[in-house]
């Protein structure tokens, strides 16, 4: 399988919403290049009839009856916002000025 | 210790006992304890916030109840050291990240609940690598813990603050969580008791999320006894998880309380050795295999050829399912926000505030992550990865056919030197080597002390595994072997190590 270039890990970053700065691209590069080198070793035993499996439980859509119940105040529920207005979070611009 | 005055040695077990009956009251146990803290903790680091009035709040509300004439449970009283990860209502909760350094939950984790409705006492917040990724503690952004036996030395990770504590008598109980060895491996390089319970026994709610198919809440302890105590205070289905096991908690405490293997097969499994592991390690493993014929158990060598993958398959889903679990630290809700100068979007400062909340090894594994995901490359490696996870379960699968439980050394070495393997991502992850297949698998598996590796006088650990929802297992197998060692030795294993 293919090494990963430093392009590679800038995009990942930017998918990864990281602002890496330009040394940390160089260092991460390098080694999550070895990394992804050795964990590349589970392909080889993973044939075609083998099924996967994502959890270790088999559970599927675990229901429960939807009742209102206690649940956090909006005071408690805003006590961490790193800001706030009018009992929201205050987030800040989402959308371009056009 | 039975008869001794200082109340910091004292097992978990000894310590209710010794409230109920009166003899001390849970103020004084609490003190004790917080004193020891204040005397020896600025040299091991074990915690990051030491919640004292608190504390104190809660043992006198155990002592009221007892003047009351309540009855008290078996933990009554107890003090506890919490694992970071665990939300406390009112107490801050950092994750060892600066991501949500000051934050201070609103609710508790179902888990701090149990153990407040049980009346354990936590003392406070105990260090980990950050969001439960490493092996060392060394990922820490508050910086690393030492092990009790050796201060240049690594306690294990991730919860390295919770074995220390427990290494160095600053509490009894401790909590830890395992998603690829966390509990397991601490345990082991500090001379202590760790179980990670089958997948699902402890609730995950209000635990913050690193690898959500393999993470498992679990007791920490000196004895195989308390951790049992522990195991049961802290089990049981929960509505608030969806992955919580809606069935009863195998009797634990009974199984400790008996601890037997007359009769019992075990299994060695034969890829648990070789290249990289430490000779003293398997030495002390050679020798637990000894005495459980001893004490007859039939001992047979199984094989899992496909555990010689799990390492690799681990390093793709564990960062695959944190790139997407840790997306919510996105600087709006709660914790750090960096940027936000009125000029740049919320998509920006989210990138700015993940840059300087997170530290190496998360950046790593969240990108890591993001590309096993990737389109083009999803099948090479997560597909490729859950099909190993359904082929190591197998193996697993045709083992326990035929033996009870399996056993092997928890680590393949010792506790290494703090910075030994902290710019070699792949050296740290070798300590997990033995770890990770119960993880993948979901099943329980238990790490105690099976002596000091003579090149270097550092604890070793002895690794049994069960079946899932055969937790009672570990512990009849783990109180046989441990009572059998203190025998052999005279005191347990933690009494040789030197004071702090």
């Amino acid at each position: 399988m293919p090494g990963i270039t430093r392009e590679e890990v800038a995009h990942l970053a930017r998918l990864s919403r990281l602002e890496l700065k330009d040394e940390e691209l160089d260092h991460f590069a390098e080694q999550l290049d070895v990394i992804i080198g050795a964990v590349a070793r589970v392909s080889d035993v993973a044939s075609e009839d083998v099924p996967p499996t994502s959890h270790p439980l088999p559970l599927t859509n675990v229901m429960r009856p939807d009742e209102v119940r206690p649940s956090l105040t909006p005071q408690e529920a805003l006590s961490g916002a790193p800001a706030q207005e009018q009992q929201r979070f205050k987030v800040p611009q989402i959308l371009g000025e056009e | 210790m039975p008869g001794t005055t200082d109340l910091t040695k004292l097992t978990a077990a000894e310590t209710a006992a010794r409230i109920a009956s009166g003899e001390v009251t849970a103020v004084q146990v609490t003190e004790a304890h917080l004193d020891r803290i204040a005397a020896v903790d600025e040299k091991v680091h074990a915690f990051l916030h030491v919640d004292r009035e608190g504390a104190l709040a809660q043992a006198r509300a155990v002592d009221d109840k007892r003047a009351r004439g309540e009855k008290l449970g078996p933990l009554a009283g107890v003090p506890l050291a919490l694992k970071d990860i665990f939300t406390t209502k009112g107490v801050p909760t950092t994750v060892g990240s600066k991501i949500l350094e000051g934050w201070i939950p609103p609710y508790d984790a179902t888990l701090t609940q149990r153990l407040k409705a049980a009346d354990v006492v936590i003392l406070g917040k105990t260090n980990m690598d950050e969001f439960a990724m490493g092996s060392s503690t060394e990922n820490s952004a508050y910086g690393p813990t030492g092990n009790p036996w050796d201060l240049t030395r690594i306690p294990g990770g991730s919860g390295g603050g919770s074995s220390a504590a427990l290494a160095s008598y600053q509490a009894p109980l401790a909590i830890g969580t395992d998603t690829g060895g966390s509990i397991r491996q601490p345990a082991a390089v500090t001379g202590t008791v760790g179980v990670k319970p089958t997948y699902g026994a402890v609730s995950r709610y209000g635990m913050v999320a690193f690898s959500s198919s393999l993470d498992q809440g679990g007791p920490c302890a000196r004895t195989v006894l308390d951790a049992a105590l522990l195991h049961e205070a802290i089990a049981g289905h929960d509505p608030l998880d969806s992955t919580s096991i809606d069935a009863p908690v195998p009797s634990v405490v009974a199984a400790a309380r008996e601890g037997d293997v007359a009769g019992l097969r075990i299994g060695v499994v034969k890829e648990f050795s070789g290249e990289g592991y430490q000779a003293g390690v398997m030495q002390r493993f050679n020798e637990s295999v000894e005495l459980l014929r001893e004490l007859g158990a039939e001992v047979v060598e199984v094989s899992c050829p496909s555990f010689d993958r799990a390492l690799a398959a681990y390093y793709l889903i564990a960062p695959s399912e944190c790139s997407s679990n840790l997306a919510r630290f996105d600087a709006m809700r709660y914790g750090l926000r960096v940027g936000d100068d009125g000029t740049r979007s919320a998509e920006d400062v989210t990138a700015l505030t993940r840059e300087a909340g997170f530290g190496d090894e998360v950046k790593r594994r969240i990108m890591l992550g993001t590309y096993a995901l990737s389109s083009g490359y999803y099948d090479a490696y997560y597909g490729s990865a859950q099909k190993v996870r359904t082929l190591i379960a197998r193996d697993f699968e045709r083992a326990f056919a035929s033996v009870d439980v399996l056993i092997s050394p928890t680590t393949p070495t010792t506790a290494f030197p703090i910075g030994e393997r902290a710019d070699d991502p792949l050296a740290m992850y070798l300590a997990d080597l033995c770890t990770i297949p119960s993880n993948l698998a979901g099943n329980a598996a238990m790490s105690l002390p099976c002596g000091l590796a003579p090149e270097d006088g550092l604890p070793v650990g002895l690794q049994i595994i069960a079946p899932a929802m055969a937790d009672d297992r570990l512990y009849r197998v783990g109180a046989a072997v441990e009572a059998a060692f203190v025998d052999r030795w005279g005191h347990h294993l933690l009494e040789e190590a030197p004071a702090l």
